[in-house]
């Protein structure tokens, strides 16, 4: 984000002193308050003033918004600022089992074919392979010859994501294997899954962190991407992707029914995204130079 | 240089080979009767085994793998279950809107990014830095569907600038064809435009700082030719780099775009397709687009001597 990573002052921890890290970084704390709401809003959905989500009232449809419908209400007459209020819970939940998923197996995957060279070549030309397939259409062909379901849409969306936690991990083990201290683990007689453990794996976290919080957005992203095309969380279920694909035939009269949701969409993806960065400038400050 | 590009065809080979071999195996290791859920719920058992005849699906999976690539090989992308028409002539006769699309997007994401990202690097930690990198941040996390409902909203219903949705041939209409491909062009550009600026900024700070700089400038070289001609000649590298990799986030970018403002090409496809579950349609696109990945990203490592003489392979 800025331009220049500083120096941090010794002993700084990631949630010491940040009074100073607050004042270096007003973007990324502003975006980590942001996802902490997004997140409280989901686990207390039904204490914000919602009502059931899925309560249909033919009666109230397509009201703008007023003090008993804040966003208004959509063409079934459900009350829009609740079903966005109860998306959070879809898309976070979606975001964060994706996120866990798909860095186990990367890291799983990533350490075997860091390690041992025979799988290496192999795992890696899959993974090459893997990267080719357009993500989206990898995961609309998944969910369309599995049927869309919660579990079917979360599988769709882990499996493209692996190959680039595949290829970090690796990169790390293939410059950790050289190392003094491993090497010193090797003589030693330390057999290879305590190498592993001991000394690579905690050399890929501050990277695996980073990488939770970019793919998190990425899976909020694609999940929202599936709903809207009609390939992702079965419709009954009040998702992001959902009400913005129920409400395009009545976008030129309520656009409300699009721009609430979509607007929540973008706000909880720029605020992961920002607070990726920000992790990223603090744990893994090589990667931060780079780019 | 010949040899140099056999090598780089040859290299090619085992990719677009596991992509296959990992398009072939989805339909074959998915969980449950694949046949059972194209057909969907209301479907017979005679529909369900006549979907798994014409899916090849009762065959021996060795002899079913070897017809399925010798069909590739010839072109043959497999047959619309819905339809009945050969995949290949859908994505002829749907391919123009997409092209269309992907050209004016990167044509436009280049033209706007690049200046953005050489300003901002020249410029180094000013404010105007600062703006482009904030711009590349948001642009980088809104979603292409979301900012295009926004374009739609003030630009087509709000001001009236622009049609609500559809798309015109630029060989029947290039008028029509231009008021109708803005918005869906500046909705998928966004993404590219944080993309390209981003690493624009970081390859020109880069060369910046290299001795030869400090020496056209020393010689008095206007500064206007100090960054284009000696530092963002030299930043091209990484810079196209991004191009080619963005294009896969572009084939997603297209789908739901095509989605977003009606426009009839293979992203409308791929949407008829799963409303009307019909699973060749997909898997052809699928190999279509990976395979089309694959060729630019062989085509961007060609390009690369030409950009920098330094690399010879």
């Amino acid at each position: 984000m800025s331009g220049t990573v500083k120096a941090l002052p010794v002993g700084a921890t990631l949630f010491g002193q940040w009074r100073p890290l607050a004042a270096r970084y007003p973007l990324v704390l502003a975006s980590a308050v942001i996802v902490l709401l997004f997140v409280l809003a989901a686990l207390c959905a039904p204490l914000l003033w919602t009502t059931d989500p899925l309560a249909l009232n033919p009666l109230n449809r397509l009201k703008p918004p007023s003090a008993a419908n804040w966003f208004g209400t959509d063409q079934f007459g459900r009350d829009l600022w609740t079903r966005t209020v109860f998306g959070a819970r879809v898309s976070l939940i979606v975001g964060v089992t994706v996120a866990i998923l798909s860095i186990s197996i990367g890291l799983v995957i990533g350490l075997t074919a860091g390690y041992i060279r025979l799988l290496d070549g192999i795992v890696m030309r899959v993974m090459d392979g893997l990267m080719a397939i357009p993500g989206v259409l990898l995961a609309i062909a998944l969910v369309s010859l599995s049927g869309a379901s919660r579990f079917t849409v979360i599988v769709a969306i882990t499996v493209p994501e692996i190959p680039r936690v595949v290829r970090l991990v690796r990169a790390v083990v293939l410059t950790v294997r050289e190392e003094p201290y491993v090497e010193a683990a090797v003589a030693a007689g330390t057999r290879l899954p305590l190498i592993l453990i001991r000394h690579v794996l905690p050399n890929c976290v501050p990277a695996l962190i980073v990488q939770a919080t970019y793919v998190c957005a990425s899976a909020m992203l694609t999940e929202a991407i599936l709903s809207f095309l009609g390939a992702g969380t079965p419709p009954e279920i009040p998702s992001w992707g959902n009400m913005m694909a129920e409400g395009r035939a009545f976008f030129p009269i309520a656009p409300r029914i699009i721009l609430f949701p979509g607007a929540a969409l973008a706000l909880m993806i720029l605020a992961v995204n920002v607070l990726g960065d920000g992790l990223r400038d603090r744990l893994d400050p090589k990667l931060a130079r780079r780019v | 240089m010949l040899t140099f590009i056999l090598k780089r065809v040859l290299a090619t080979v085992p990719v677009m080979g596991v992509v296959a071999l990992i398009v072939f195996l989805l339909l074959r290791l998915s969980p449950g009767d694949p046949a059972a859920v194209i057909a969907g719920d209301y479907a017979t058992a005679e529909q369900i085994e006549k979907i798994r005849t014409q899916l090849g699906l009762n065959q021996p999976i060795l002899v079913q793998f070897i017809s399925w690539l010798g069909d590739l090989a010839r072109g043959d992308l497999g047959v619309s279950i819905f339809s009945n028409l050969p995949v290949s002539t859908l994505i002829a006769q749907r391919i123009e809107p997409t092209l269309m699309l992907a050209f004016t997007t990167i044509t436009f994401s280049v033209v706007v990014a690049v200046p953005l990202g050489v300003l901002a690097a020249w410029k180094a930690h000013s404010w105007i830095d600062r703006a482009v990198m904030v711009f590349a941040v948001v642009g980088f996390s809104m979603p292409v569907f979301v900012l295009g409902y926004f374009l739609i909203y003030g630009f087509a219903l709000g001001l009236r600038w622009f049609p609500v949705q559809g798309y015109r041939s630029p060989f029947v209409d290039p008028g029509l064809f231009v008021s109708h491909i803005t918005l869906p062009t500046i909705a998928l550009s966004a993404i590219f435009i944080a993309l390209i600026a981003r690493i624009t900024r970081a390859s020109v700070l880069e060369v910046l700082e290299e001795d030869y700089i400090r020496t056209a400038r020393a010689k008095g070289q206007a500064e206007r030719k100090v960054l284009l001609v000696h530092a963002l000649r030299n930043a091209a590298v990484p810079i196209v780099t991004v191009i080619g990799l963005g294009v896969a986030l572009l084939i997603g970018g297209v789908v739901v775009t095509e989605s977003v403002f009606n426009i009839p090409g293979l992203g409308r496809l791929v949407v008829d397709a799963i409303q009307k579950r019909d699973y060749p349609i997909i898997q052809g696109l699928i190999l279509f687009f990976s395979f089309l990945y694959i060729a630019l990203n062989f085509l961007i490592d060609i390009a690369y001597t030409l950009l920098d003489p330094r690399i010879r392979y």
